[in-house]
């Protein structure tokens, strides 16, 4: 049908491009026709398109010279560029020789003499080089080893620190006073029942040290009420105040959130919950969360301002390998 | 262009050589025959202009995620002109006075500043975020075609595997390039990537603290790292691989779909040049039109609204990029399990979901077509797809893992689904524990039925033709194809190939004409 007149290539079983008399076509041959039935009208389309680009381009150089508005922006170089292309698009689909047009496949495979001749080069002519030299092989092996060994040295070691004990120290400590983020002492009359304020240890401002120390107190009762999360820490809530380390426990998220008709702290990373008052020491209930919050003991000075009895007693945070206390 | 015209041959000889003998020259050719002299290009330049692109639409999801890579390299560039990746504090007193006086680093400074100070830098920040997501959800759909029709069987394996890491690459960059203005919603996300590091047994303690500068939020140093891994590690490797992924297709030449005049030894479509290079020139810029329009009218990642990155605040509603749904989503749903024994602690709730989870997700991926050689003991060359419902079992196995990564994603909403149906935050939960494993088993089974039933039914999904089903005596249904009319489909005319010559286009032919003038011909 087609007026292509080559001999039928062989090239399939050979491997190789096909000798074969490049084809010809005649200019009237059906399938240099464009696809369009109408081409003149085919081309007014792409013409008009391509000019709406050009407009578009112009109006997007124009409001950038009067300042600059983004939605303008947007609207003019966006359409302007989508114009452009969808009538060079066209222009190719509509008005370019319909085709079809196909070339052929050809084994991608080498003949097996080929696969024998680059196995034996690298195999044997590569042998010959190790052949009764065992011992240079052995070193410049060991030697490549070594050197990869070493070079990870800069590349992995110079990152950072190790992690010597920093995981299970924060600069919680006993009398360590309580201050809010702005380094203000948190006195016993502050917050009212229902309240929450994050609060640090007085004297460690940098980020690094919020990060690791951020606790999160909240008063879940009035004066004198001291609360007792567990038997084992009778005197470590007083005043109706609690002190939780505000790192979840699941993937590290301050637990930002009390809400204190139900007594829980929600982390809104994954939505952990956690229960906290009057024996609630901060149990996960809900969600991926594994641990309890620890909690900081606390008590309240002569003038009236909070503090801790001691540290953490366990490392914060989620869990790693090296923990050690559940 | 007029050159001086030749002596016409007269005969209309279909060989080369005769053609040859009558082509007049060009300045094209003296200007190549320079080239072809000290390189020899004429032939494999020949050979690649001839190459043949099939015209199915499937083949554009594949062409969207290149041109949304270009703008991603395009615009990042212009970015890396303004941002400044250093953690270092600073007090912005800039354009957007809402934040003026606030305590920021100058990554957030930076970007904040792109975005109100740098004219066009709004439309370019948000253009470079739409892309990212453009990019990485055209790769995956551009994957599900390649999955669903077969095309990574042999010989295509290996560019298969090219696909798969630039698709988990095109996601870690993804994730590192949101991570650098260090809003408070960025870099909440780094600190559960920290949690993650940190998750691995054995050594992750110290893969956190090397990678991070120390202990969570390190040094300082993440913001800086974060940004070569960004701008130039990821993209360099990701551009090396696009590069070995199109090398590999030219040299294996495209699939295309079993049709008229279509066989394993052939290729159908039109040729590189000019027909395919007009067409996908054209997308280039429509790709980068949409982008563009969407930077300037879809607002994307308002930092500003999110304030800068401080370690003891959070914000509700944390989500991360739509393409890291499927991670957080495991990670919501995932049981609470954590081992505490003989002096460690391994937190399997979050090294399941955030690590061994991707993990064995790429490595399913990636070894696939062998996994699936291995099951149906096909090891041919196919160059011819197969339609999703002829391959019932594949087809159902891939939608039931896209059932299954999309349930994850919804899953990343919890919060927010159990306050639009006001139900409570523990049975939306315990509805996904169950529900993203029974939907994609209902969804795969369903499929497979589907794909049974039609491939019973001829000429479906084409309806180009009128059926006629006829009940028979004994009460069996069956379908009959009615004659083709006239005008039903367009016939096809049979393949040519790739003519390098054409006659009767300078006016040498048999008709005569103007030299150099294309005389529009009536289709017959
Ligand atoms: C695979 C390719 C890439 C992906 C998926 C990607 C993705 C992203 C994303 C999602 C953002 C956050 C944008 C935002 O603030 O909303 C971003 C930021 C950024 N990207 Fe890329 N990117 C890619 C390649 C590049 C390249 C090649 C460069 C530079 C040569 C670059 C430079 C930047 C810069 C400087 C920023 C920070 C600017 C800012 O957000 O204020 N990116 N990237
Ligand atoms: S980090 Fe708190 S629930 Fe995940």
């Amino acid at each position: 049908m087609s007026d292509v007149t080559t001999d039928e290539p062989g090239g399939l079983a050979e491997g190789h491009a096909p000798k074969e008399p490049l084809p010809l076509a005649s200019f009237d041959d059906p399938h240099l026709q464009p696809l369009a039935k109408q081409p003149a009208r085919a081309e007014g389309v792409v013409g008009i398109l391509l000019l709406l680009g050009l407009l578009g381009f112009a109006a997007y150089g124009a409001v950038y010279w009067v300042g600059g508005q983004p939605q303008v922006e947007g609207i003019s170089l966006g359409v302007g560029l989508f114009c452009f292309g969808f009538g060079l698009s066209a222009w190719g689909k509509y008005l370019l020789p319909q085709g079809p047009f196909m070339e052929k496949r050809h084994k991608l495979a080498s003949s097996d003499d080929e696969r024998a001749a680059m196995a034996a080069a690298i195999v044997e002519r590569g042998g010959m080089m190790v052949k009764r030299r065992s011992f240079l092989g052995g070193i410049l092996g060991i030697g490549g080893a070594v050197m990869g060994v070493v070079l990870a040295f800069p590349l992995l070691r110079s990152l950072g620190p190790v992690p010597a004990k920093t995981f299970d120290v924060t600069n919680w400590h006993k009398g360590s006073r309580l201050v809010d983020n702005l380094g203000r002492p948190v006195h016993v009359a502050d917050l009212e029942v229902g309240g929450s304020l994050t609060v640090f240890p007085e004297g460690y401002t940098s980020e690094e040290a919020m990060a690791v120390d951020q606790t999160i107190l909240i008063r879940v009762a009035g004066p004198d009420v001291d609360v007792v999360t567990e038997p084992s820490r009778a005197t470590w809530g007083p005043d109706g105040y609690l002190a939780f380390s505000k790192v979840c426990t699941h993937a590290g998220c301050p637990v930002g959130l009390f809400q204190h008709q139900t007594l829980q702290l929600l982390c809104p990373c994954h939505q952990s919950l956690f229960n906290v008052g009057q024996g609630r020491p901060a149990t996960n209930v809900f969600g991926p969360a594994p641990r309890p919050l620890p909690q900081l003991p606390l008590y309240v000075d002569e003038s009236g301002f909070l503090r801790s009895q001691a540290g953490y007693d366990q490392p914060i945070g989620p869990g790693f390998w090296e923990r050690t206390t559940t | 262009m007029s050159t001086s015209s030749s002596s016409s041959s007269s005969s209309s000889s279909s060989t080369t050589t005769g053609s040859l003998s009558r082509r007049r020259s060009t300045p094209v050719d003296s200007g190549l025959g320079w080239l072809d002299d000290r390189l020899g290009v004429a032939k494999g330049g020949r050979i690649f202009m001839d190459k043949i692109f099939p015209d199915h639409w499937s083949f554009l999801l594949g062409e969207i995620a290149l041109y949304s890579f270009v703008v991603l390299l395009a615009t990042g560039v212009f970015l890396t002109l303004y941002f400044v990746p250093s953690a270092a504090q600073t007090v912005y007193h800039g354009v957007y006075k809402p934040l003026d006086g606030v305590k920021m680093s100058e990554a957030y400074a930076s970007s904040v500043n792109i975005s109100f100070a740098v004219r066009s830098g709004l439309v370019i920040r948000q253009m470079h975020h739409w892309a990212a997501d453009v990019f990485i959800g055209s790769i995956a759909v551009h994957m599900c075609r390649i999955f669903f029709t077969g095309a990574f069987r042999k010989p295509r394996e290996l560019n298969w595997i090219v696909g798969v890491s630039l698709l988990f690459l095109a996601i870690v960059n993804g994730f590192l390039g949101y991570s650098l203005p260090d809003d408070l919603i960025s870099g909440t996300g780094i600190r559960i990537a920290y949690s993650i590091l940190l998750s691995i047994p054995l050594v992750g303690s110290y893969l956190a603290t090397l990678v991070f500068g120390g202990v969570f939020p390190g040094d300082g140093s993440i913001i800086p790292r974060f940004f070569i891994l960004h701008v130039l590690i990821l993209p360099a490797i990701i551009a090396g691989l696009i590069g070995a992924h199109l090398f590999m297709l030219v040299r294996q030449k495209h699939t295309q779909f079993p049709g008229h005049g279509r066989t394993e030894d052939n290729v159908v479509g039109s040729p590189m040049f000019p027909t395919f290079m007009a067409k996908t020139t054209g997308f280039l810029f429509m790709v980068t039109g949409v982008l563009w329009a969407l930077g300037g009218l879809a607002q994307i990642n308002p930092i500003w609204q999110f304030g800068p990155y401080v370690p003891y605040k959070i914000s509700y509603a944390v989500q991360p990029d739509w393409y890291m749904g499927w991670l957080d989503g495991a990670m919501r749903i995932m049981p609470s399990w954590e081992f505490a024994g003989f002096g460690h602690t391994i937190p399997f709730m979050v090294f399941l979901p955030g690590v061994l989870f991707p993990g064995l997700t790429s490595i399913l991926f990636i070894f696939w077509p062998f996994i699936e050689q291995k099951l149906t003991g096909d090891r041919a060359e196919h160059h011819l797809l197969d339609r999703p419902r002829d391959r019932p079992r594949r087809t159902a196995v891939g939608a039931a893992f896209l059932a299954f990564y999309f349930m994850l994603f919804c899953a990343s909403s919890t919060d927010v689904l159990a306050n639009f149906f006001q139900v409570s935050l523990n049975v939306v939960l315990w509805t996904f524990r169950f529900v993203v494993f029974i939907v994609p088993i209902i969804v795969g089974l369903f499929t497979y039925r589907i794909c049974l039933d039609m491939t019973g039914v001829s000429h479906v999904g084409k309806r180009k033709r009128a059926v006629l089903i006829v009940r028979s005596a004994t009460g069996e249904y069956t379908t009959v194809d009615t004659e083709a009319r006239p005008g039903d489909g367009h016939h096809e005319l049979e393949p040519m190939l790739v003519p390098g010559f054409i006659e009767g286009l300078d006016g040498d032919g048999a008709e005569g004409g103007e030299p150099g003038v294309r005389r529009v011909v009536r289709r017959p």
